[in-house]
């Protein structure tokens, strides 16, 4: 899953560095991601893992990171499983 | 008094409308809110959407959640026109709660965009307590 939130990041962040050189717990909004790009960031995760961020996730920390991002991803994932099953 | 600014790219907003189209629009504006905007030319819309943008990003760090208090959307607050014609904030659900929660009186919106850039500033006066 990272490999896969990196390449989003790559392709919208607008990161002011280069994503390789960020470590998972390295703070995105520090290394450049406006508060514009973090919309398409959520956009392109919701559309590459098939979720939605409900209102009260959208909080700065939610995507403060590669390791938030993850953790993020995998909580509105298992709570759209949890409704399903 | 509290005050939220926030300074936006046109081309950024111009570039995920046309990246997310509807889904950008439907999950960041309300349908008055796109009907204006959409009404102008492709450039003079990007820019009405990134102002917009800007107001509620700026009214979202007035109404900023501490500790763990849940985030807000952005179709919550709202941006519409005072009756003297200049923009004005309409807070929604769990927006509107936040500022009745921090004691806030109607929040202030000024809008300004050009080719480039978009920035809006936001204030909002804690209200006296009443006894």
């Amino acid at each position: 899953m990272t490999e896969q939130i990196r390449q989003i990041l790559r392709d919208h962040a607008r990161l002011a560095v280069p994503v390789d050189t960020l470590a998972d717990g390295d703070d995105l909004h520090e290394a450049g991601m406006t508060s514009q790009a973090s919309v398409g960031v959520m956009l392109a995760l919701e559309e590459a893992f098939d979720v939605e961020f409900p209102d009260r996730m959208l909080r700065r920390r939610t995507f403060e990171s590669v390791d938030a991002i993850q953790a993020a991803v995998r909580e509105v994932a298992g709570a759209r499983a949890g409704a399903h099953a | 008094m509290s005050v939220g600014l926030d300074l936006v790219r046109v081309r950024d907003v111009a570039d995920a409308l046309a990246r997310f189209g509807d889904r950008y629009t439907a999950r960041v504006f309300t349908s008055a809110e796109v009907a204006y905007c959409a009404a102008a030319p492709a450039p003079l819309a990007a820019q009405r959407f990134a102002a917009r943008f800007a107001a509620k990003e700026a009214a979202r760090k007035v109404l900023r959640p501490a500790g763990d208090a849940p985030g807000l959307g952005w179709r919550e607050v709202e941006v519409c026109r005072a009756p003297d014609g200049g923009p004005a904030l309409r807070l929604h659900g769990a927006a509107a709660a936040r500022a009745a929660a921090l004691g806030l009186g109607d929040l202030a919106v000024s809008l300004t965009h050009e080719a480039e850039w978009a920035a809006a500033v936001v204030t909002a006066v804690r209200l006296p307590a009443t006894s």
